[in-house]
């Protein structure tokens, strides 16, 4: 057991420290939630001074250690959040790195790195949600292409996307776990309609996407044919594993907003209250102590998280909604109901926590089937 | 950065759980809840196997280890039930003559708390520290006016529970308290007296577990203080108990889990049903997230970590404990079945070290003052 970070880890952490202070005050106003052109813009554009700066493929090229220090630096400072880069910087960007091939990561790593690309995410169907392994949007192969006609669902960023990371079967007759694959295709191609659904955040965040005889070079495909479930495997564990570690110190942050505001309208005084914020500082803590604990796993897997993520997933996305339930104590009657207070929306979007990436019922059906081994039945 | 036990940190772990399957196994297990006088033989064993002088300096006949190193032990000793004053054991070796090799039993007793001060153990024990003040759940008693000559706030700057490292340098050590020389200064520093087994007034306590006799200290001689740095023994305490609380935590878990796979209701293992494998499942997420808390403590051997991580402990060991009783189902609610044991020992080692309301009410206070939100 070893918290210290070795002397190059420290320097590395010091200059990027360093450079969010340099950078962070000259960055120009965060976009209004409902301009989409205007919030993909600022995403890419803080993604390109990342990579300007030499930090752009950090999540990829770099140790997990590393990886984590970056995370915990840029949230503690205040950095954008990674918004649109989302899917390509935290989970189709590190399978193509882990699954791809040399040409597949030359084609679409860069663009990513450098801020230039956006993807998303085309896992779900109105038929296949926890139970993704019954997607039914089919591939055909024909010649050099796939055509692929079918329905996702849930597809944040479908609207700004240049790029999906999409599953397909492509083979109907074998066992269903066995004929899928994982293809990249351009959001541009003839035969993609993007129907946009608002949540009940109130901003349209994510899509229906209907693919109607899409062609798709079978070049696009990262992984074997059919051995796309493995694939989506690596792609998932990124996403529980790693993707919202840099969330859990910007929830520390707020915590601390949120005693400094309870102090200065008279809310601390009540004692189940900060005794609420105290139990969620010991929380946050332990999280990022299991980050910790989950980096060394990782390291030795190669890189690619363990079943661990899930342990990580389904606590953090409980204590995500205490936080912002409290922060709602915090406001006040008035402030937790003025859907302009930014933690009222936040309490809004934490509540798809539990649900995206994997419900919280499922998190607990993998952790006692693979880590405690019981057997498997509903 | 690491925070998972190192080779060497797994065989010490794996070394004790051996040592404790092979000396205090079932049998003996329930042979001690219906006796539960202390079995000095197996006391002195474990002085011998340098369970109390696990960080004494080689120098002085120790193992020369670190609070990481005890803490992956008493998660061992929590995982087995192994009942006597454990915690002081540890933090006394080097204190009491004797108790390093297990020749001797010390009590260390948490007192000042206004007639709730208890005392585990009380018939075998040699000797006796009580503490009184300079708790680290109480990080700001040396600012108010009680306490004027305390020589430094432990609520400094240091207290902060940075969260992954604020200055890159939180695991640089124990804070280096100054230790309490004599005098009367109460409070911030605290102090600690030592007293013969049969000089405090006792009232008896049918403790509710038996594997814990317990004595409330009513009243006690202040004999000249010891010079003993108390909030580090408090903090180490805390630390120790929620290391116990945590292998409590982990058992309860591996029991649900044996029997859930094994029992069958409905023509199937009840550890198919959903129900009970969801319970199964937070029972594990309670386990991971304490002994996150619990290692990272023992590397920064800050106070507020240690809070945090008691807390955390104390919500595994007992829930998980009625989680697993659930899950035996009626045979949970027997004498025989084990669970029980687990859930009395939980609730006494909430009572030990660190309250609930208080520990919480510090990892508050600590969120004032800390700068990761600025
Ligand atoms: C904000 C948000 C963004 C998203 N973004 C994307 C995206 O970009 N790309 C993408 O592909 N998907 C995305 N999703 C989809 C997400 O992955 C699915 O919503 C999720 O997997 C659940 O599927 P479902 O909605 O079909 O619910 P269902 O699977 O129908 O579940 C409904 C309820 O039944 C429960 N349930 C289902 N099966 C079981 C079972 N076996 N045991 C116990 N309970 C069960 C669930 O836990 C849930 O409570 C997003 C979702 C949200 C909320």
């Amino acid at each position: 057991m070893d918290l210290t970070y070795a002397p190059e880890e420290e320097e590395f952490r010091a200059r990027l420290r360093e450079w969010l202070a340099k950078t962070l005050p000259d960055l120009p106003a965060r976009p209004d939630p409902l301009d989409w052109p205007g919030r993909r813009a600022y995403d890419l554009g803080w993604q390109r001074r990342l990579y300007d700066a030499g930090y752009g493929a950090v999540h990829w090229d770099a140790s997990p250690t590393r990886r984590l220090i970056f995370l915990e630096e840029t949230e503690r400072a205040g950095a954008p959040y990674v918004g649109a880069n989302f899917v390509g910087l935290l989970h189709a960007g590190p399978t193509i790195a882990a699954e791809g091939t040399d040409e597949q990561r030359a084609r679409w790593l860069p663009p990513v790195v450098r801020g230039d690309e956006v993807w998303c995410q085309g896992f779900s169907e109105p038929e296949a949600g926890s139970d993704l392994a019954a997607l039914r949007t089919r591939a055909v192969r024909d010649g050099d292409d796939y055509v692929v006609t079918g329905q996702k669902v849930w597809t944040s960023h479908a609207e700004i996307a240049d790029w999906c990371e999409l599953l397909v079967r492509t083979d109907p007759e074998a066992h269903r776990h066995r004929g899928i694959s994982w293809l990249a295709m351009p959001m541009d191609a003839p035969g993609i309609t993007v129907r946009p659904l608002r949540t009940l955040v109130g901003p349209a965040e994510f899509a229906e996407v209907f693919l109607d005889e899409v062609r798709v070079p079978v070049a696009n495909r990262v992984g074997a044919e059919h051995d796309g479930w493995r694939v989506t495997m690596v792609t998932l564990s990124f996403e529980r594993g790693t993707a919202f570690v840099g969330e859990v110190v910007a929830c520390r942050r707020t915590l601390g907003g949120l005693a400094r505001a309870a102090r200065a309208n008279g809310r601390w005084d009540d004692p189940v209250l900060r005794r609420r914020l105290g139990r969620l500082n010991a929380e946050f803590t332990a999280l990022w102590r299991l980050i910790q604990r989950n980096v060394g796993a990782a390291r030795d897997a190669g890189g690619v998280p363990d079943a661990g993520g899930s342990v990580f997933k389904l606590r953090y996305s409980q204590v995500r909604q205490e936080l912002y339930d409290a922060a709602a104590e915090v406001l006040g009657p008035c402030g937790a109901l003025d859907a302009d207070q930014q933690w009222t929306a936040d309490r809004l979007s934490s509540l798809s926590y539990t649900i995206a990436a994997g419900t919280s019922q499922i998190q607990r059906d993998i952790i006692a089937e693979r880590i405690l081994g019981l057997p498997k039945g509903r | 950065m690491d925070l998972r036990p190192t080779a060497d940190q797994q065989a010490l772990q794996a070394g004790t759980r051996e040592l404790l399957t092979r000396r205090f196994g079932r049998d003996r297990l329930r042979e001690a809840v219906e006796a539960p006088a202390l079995d000095r033989a197996l006391w002195r064993e474990l002085g011998a196997a340098g369970f109390f002088a696990l960080r004494l300096p080689e120098a002085d006949g120790g193992v020369g280890l670190g609070l990481p190193d005890a803490v992956l032990v008493f998660e061992e000793a929590g995982r087995a039930l192994l009942p006597g004053p454990l915690v002081a054991g540890q933090l006394l070796a080097g204190v009491v003559p004797g108790v390093a090799t297990g020749e001797r039993v010390a009590g260390l007793c948490d007192a000042g708390r206004g007639g709730e001060c208890l005392w585990e153990h009380p018939g075998d024990c040699d000797e006796l520290i009580l503490l009184e003040g300079g708790d680290p759940g109480d990080p700001c008693t040396p600012c108010t006016p009680r306490a004027p000559r305390a020589p430094r706030a432990p609520c400094d700057p240091g207290e902060r529970g940075d969260l992954g490292g604020a200055d890159g340098s939180e695991a640089a050590g124990s804070e280096a308290d100054g230790l309490v020389e004599s005098g009367p200064a109460s409070g911030a520093r605290g102090r600690a007296f030592w007293n013969a087994p049969d000089w405090p007034v006792l009232e008896p306590v049918r403790s509710i577990d038996p594997l814990t006799p317990l004595a409330r200290v009513t009243s006690y001689p202040r004999s000249a203080p010891r010079s003993l740095d108390v909030p580090r023994l408090r903090r180490e305490a805390a630390l120790l108990t929620a290391a116990l609380q945590l292998g409590s935590a982990a058992r309860t878990v591996e029991m649900a889990v044996q029997h859930a796979r094994s029992r069958e209701q409905f023509g199937v293992r009840i550890g198919s049903f959903q129900a009970v494998k969801h319970l199964c499942a937070e029972m594990l997420i309670r386990v991971e997230i304490a002994r996150s808390a619990v290692y990272a403590a023992s590397l920064t051997e800050r106070s507020l970590p240690v809070v945090g991580a008691k807390v955390l402990a104390d919500e595994a060991a007992v829930r998980n404990a009625r989680d697993c009783l659930q899950v035996h189902g009626g045979t949970g609610f027997t004498w025989e079945a084990d669970v029980h044991l687990h859930l009395k020992r939980a609730w006494c080692r909430v009572e030990q070290w660190q309250s609930g309301g208080k520990a919480e009410e510090a990892l508050a206070e600590a969120l004032l003052a800390d700068d990761v939100g600025v």
